[in-house]
Parts: structure tokens; sequence; C-alpha cells
């Protein structure tokens, strides 16, 4: 792998949600820390994800979704990537994930045995989502299972 | 003395010249030959020539010749890219706008079979894609070894991942590589002009050559382009016009043909309706798409298995039966022009439909969908409801007795609201195929190009509106 490569990230927001604010900001912020972003923006199919990652060699997808339907867009999603050929990348999720008041840990864990590496509660700041990425970048770089 | 303009088109069947007076802007006359290329392609330009000459009484000097073509089985392309819908589709378009005869197109890690089938496809060039710029380079890369190490003895035009670029050449050595830029150098942004242009320059630097179309070489100044890409350069003069002469604003060309039926469009195609969504690959402002399965001769039997029958058969006025019989005598005769009042009524059905479905699939859709916030329209493709021109072009219309019934399968149906096709054009129908010649003369003289264009597409009434025939 090329040390000095950029690393890609590939943001959208999953199913029919519009709810594109926090994507946006979250996109800005991993464009500052100096990412290359492919945002897809508010309405995205999960397909479209995989699509962008593989033509981008994207090393991690955030995906976020606010209204609720999260868990029914997000199902398979990890297959979806290891039946593309994007067996070590990167998956996170955030916002509001699911309808009606559910405790945090249940829904985190239900995402995470999803295959999602992180799951974002509402409310987490991006400064953290760009420390949990730049951690996980680096771990993989270590455990030489980056993709390249 | 007149200056005049010889305008050539070195088809598949006939081989079409159109001489033009360059100073009154008029049409001097035309001339037709048999298409000879596959044995010696004078004997068919000569043909021509005398045919003109015959009409003219004697031949001008002419200040340009120039030539497209599309003999000798057309510009044969493969394409391969990355994903399908992506650099794969992007690639796809490049050669199509180019002019091209796509006969395959790839995705992903070729396959052994993938690069047999590649290497007898026998294609004249072919354009690999994959990989936005610094985005996947293994698959590029892969496929470039593998058709580098194939018995395939095409031109290459590369057009992907720029930090691939390198390394695909690498693979390639010893073949003829043209690179380019990518044809998709972000996600989700079509860059294909470039592509395009290298398509062009390898068509006119070695394939006039290999097809032995340089053999008529006295008698022309330059092979320039395809056919198709002619006609696309024409649509092109035709909706933008050029230093001082409006051109017809945004429109779409049909060219419904024996093999396949193409369409045309010069627009940008964005949301004609406020708050649309768009989705998918962007599309290209000046695109051709070629329907494959859509002809009037070769693929007759195709488009009666996609209509149906009985909808054919009701359409020209004939039982089921005689509509069987008589579409399998013309798949089995290609040259075959329509004599009987049946023959006829048949290739008015047949072209109606082809006509219909080439425009619905090359215009874009609107959907509704449902989000908790209510309802997004969101557009795939692109909105040519409210394109100023269609113009019809080629044999099948410009013979039939109703060009009018033809070109108006072309417009929005208030039973298919999704379908974004144009809602109020003017109908042009191009009686002397002079777009072609348009597209050629256009490279040296796009005013008088534009003009004599302009000044030679018929106009066909439109039928008044439904809303009208209600009032009334």
């Amino acid at each position: 792998m090329n040390d000095a490569r950029t690393p890609v990230v590939v943001t959208g927001v999953i199913g029919s949600d519009t709810h594109i604010v926090g994507n946006r900001i979250l996109s800005m912020a991993l464009e500052q820390a100096g990412y290359k972003v492919v945002t897809l923006g508010a309405l995205t199919p999960a397909a479209e994800f995989i699509k962008a990652a593989i033509e981008t060699n994207a090393d991690a997808i955030l995906v976020s979704s606010l209204y609720g339907q999260g868990e029914l867009d997000c199902r398979g999603f990890r297959d979806l990537c290891v039946e593309a050929g994007l067996d070590g990348i990167l998956l996170y999720v955030g916002g509001n994930l699911v309808v009606g008041k559910q405790a945090w840990p249940d829904v985190e864990k239900r995402f995470l045995d999803m295959g999602f590496d992180r799951a974002a509660s509402p409310g987490t700041r991006t400064e953290t989502v760009l420390a949990w990425l730049a951690a996980d970048l680096a771990e993989r770089k270590r455990e030489g299972c980056v993709r390249r | 003395m007149t200056t005049a303009a010889l305008l050539i088109d070195f088809g598949s069947t006939y081989t079409k010249l159109r001489a033009i007076d360059l100073d009154r802007r008029r049409i001097l006359g035309s001339g037709q030959g048999p298409s000879t290329v596959t044995t010696d392609i004078m004997i068919g330009m000569k043909a021509g020539l005398d045919d003109l000459e015959r009409r003219l009484g004697g031949l001008p000097r002419f200040k340009y010749r120039l030539a497209s073509s599309s003999a000798a089985g057309g510009l044969r392309m493969v394409t391969v890219g990355l994903v399908r819908e992506l650099t794969a589709e992007a690639a796809r378009r490049a050669a199509l706008g180019a002019g091209a005869k796509l006969v395959g197109a790839f995705a992903y890690r070729l396959t052994a079979s993938d690069v047999d089938r590649i290497v007898s496809l026998a294609p004249d060039i072919l354009l690999l894609a994959g990989g936005t710029d610094g985005g996947n380079s293994d698959v590029i890369v892969h496929n470039a070894q593998v058709l580098g190490r194939s018995a395939l003895a095409c031109a290459i035009v590369l057009a992907g991942n720029r930090n691939a670029a390198d390394d695909a050449r690498a693979a390639l050595a010893g073949r003829q590589v043209l690179a380019t830029d990518n044809v998709m150098p972000e996600f989700n942004v079509l860059h294909i002009e470039p592509a395009r242009a290298a398509i062009r320059q390898v068509f006119i630097d070695r394939i006039v050559h290999a097809k032995g179309i340089d053999r008529a070489q006295a008698e022309f100044d330059r092979v320039l382009m395809p056919t198709p890409a002619a006609v696309l350069e024409g649509a092109r003069l035709l909706a933008d016009g050029c230093d001082g002469i409006a051109g017809l604003g945004a429109l779409l060309v049909i060219d419904p043909g024996g093999a396949t039926t193409d369409v045309h469009s010069v627009a940008h195609g964005e949301p004609s309706a406020p708050g649309v969504i768009v989705q998918g690959l962007p599309e290209p402002r000046v695109a051709r798409t070629v329907e494959g399965d859509l002809g009037m001769r070769h693929n007759a039997a195709n488009i009666v298995e996609l209509v149906g029958v009985g909808a054919i058969a009701a359409e020209a006025g004939l039982d089921a039966a005689s509509v069987a019989a008589l579409v399998a005598e013309i798949s089995a005769d290609f040259d075959r022009l329509p004599r009987t009042a049946g023959e006829i009524a048949l290739d008015r059905a047949l072209v109606c439909a082809a006509v219909k479905h080439a425009v619905i699939r090359h215009c874009g859709t609107v959907d509704t969908v449902h989000t908790v916030t209510g309802p997004v329209a969101v557009q795939h493709g692109k909105d040519l409801s409210e394109v100023n021109a269609v113009i019809g072009t080629g044999g099948a219309l410009v013979h039939n007795p109703d060009p009018r019934s033809v070109l108006e399968m072309a417009l929005a149906d208030p039973a298919m609201p999704r379908s974004l096709r144009p809602k109020a054009p003017k109908l042009l129908l191009d009686r002397h195929y002079l777009l072609y010649a348009c597209g050629l003369l256009g490279t040296v003289e796009p005013q008088a190009a534009l003009e004599i264009a302009l000044a030679n597409l018929d106009a066909i009434e439109r039928k008044p509106s439904i809303e009208r025939a209600v009032i009334a």
C-alpha cells in the first residue's frame, strides 16, 4: 500500500430518507480532516454505496439514517459488501436508527451484529467519528488487512 | 463559378453523395451508388459520382470533399469498465457518442471466457475503463494484463483510473494504445469527450485504412468520422446554432434503420418541474442511444415479439397470420422495399413501434418515492419533455407515406406519465438525408451547414391537440 494515499470514505443517507444535514456536516468535517469524501447524498439505496466504494476503492462507508427505518434499510449491508469483494471495508452507521425510545446499547449491539464496525448514537460529535476512523484505519494498516 | 462541397457517406448498403452550393446555401443534387467496400470501394464511389454528374449535367470543382463511413460493419467496438452502472456505463456512452457500433460491453474482472468472447468479436477498437482517478486500480490492471496476453489485435483506447494508467499501459506493451482522460474521474462525474475524441482519432488514423476506405482517397479529402457520429454532430449544430445564426434549441433525432433504431438528443435533460431529485449517472448533453433489438428488417420479428402480434396486426389493419408470414419474408430479405398495400401497412406498424420504444428507452422517467416527509419526485435519465424539435431521418421514415403518424410516436403519452418524452415539439423530417452532411460540413463551414440544414428540414404539422379536439 502507498502510505501517501489519501483515505477515501463514502457517505450518504440510506433508503427513502431525505434528512441530509447531519450527513453533510459529517462530510465537511471529513474533508477538512484530509479525507477524500465521496458524497452520495439523500435517498441512496444500499447497493449505490457499494458500487461507489468499488469504483473509488474506498476505505470506509459511513451510512446515515435519520427516519427510524435504518434497521430495515441496513439489513444485509455487510453481506452485500462481502458479495462485491469489499471484505475488509470499514462500515459505520449513525443517526436515529430505530423507531421509538430504545436503549442505545441494544440498538448498538443490533447494528454491530449486522456487521457494522461502529454505530453512532444520536448527538455523536463529528470529532468522535474522526477519532474512530483514524484509530480504525491505523489498526487495519497495522494488521495489514487493508485491501489494496 | 460556385463554391461547392461534396459530402459522402460510405454506407453499408449505398454510397451516398450530396453536393452543396456553399455560396447560395442550397443543395445542388445527390448521387448514389452501391456499397462496394467489401470488394473495391472505388466502384461504388464512381457509380455515385456518375449518378451525381448525370443529375447536375457536369460536376463542379469541390472545395471540400468530406466523408463519413458506416461501411464494413461500421466502427465495431467493445467496452470494458468496472461497475456496470458506473465506469462500464460511462465507457458504453463514450463509444456510442463516438458513433460506434457496440458489439460487446463488459464489466468487472474479465474472465478467460470473456477474453475469448472479445477476441472472437474482433472489434476495431476496445475502450478500457475502470476506477475513478485514485480509486480502484486492481481491476483495470488485471483486465489490461489478460487482454495483453490475449490474441486481440485491435487498437485500445485507455480511459480509466489515471493512477493505474502506467501499469495498464505496460501490461499492453506492443499493442496500439491511445491513453486519454478517465471517463469517470470522480465518482458519478461523466467525462467522456476526451475518450470520444480519442476514438475518433483512432478511427481516422487506422480504421479507415484497415477497412480499405482510403483506397478511394483520390476522390475525397478526408474521412472524418463514423456516419452515426456525423449525424450526432449535425444534430448538435442544429440545436446549438453558430455565430450569428440561432439553432433550434433542445432537440431529439430519431433514425429507425434496418438493424437498429438510433435516437440522439441534444439537451441538458434536467428536470422541467421544480423540486425533482435526479438520481443515477449524469447524462451527456449530446447523447446517442442505439436499440439493437429494434430494426425494421433484421429485427422485425423482435419488434413483433416486443409489442405483440395482435398490436402490430391492429395497427397495420392486417390479420395476425399475414403479419407473421410477412415478417418472416422481410426478415430474410434485408434490402426489400415494401411494395403491396399490406407490406406498406406492416412497415408503418413496425416503424411506429420501433420509434415509440426507442424513444421511451432514450428518455428518462420520473417516479414518486414516499418518504416520511411526504412524496418526492425522483428522476432517472433525461427529462426531454420540453425539447423544441423532434427530427426524423432515415429511409424508413422518409419513404413512409405518413411520416407524421410515425413521428408522433415519439411524443409524451398521457397513459404513460412516468416517461419524460417531448410534449409539444416541432416535428421535422430530414427528407433529403442531410443530417450527416450537415455534421461533416459543419467541421469546416458551420454557418453554411446550419443554414442549409435549417432550410431543408420539412415541417410536419402535428394533429390538433387532444384538448382542443375535446373542446370542439
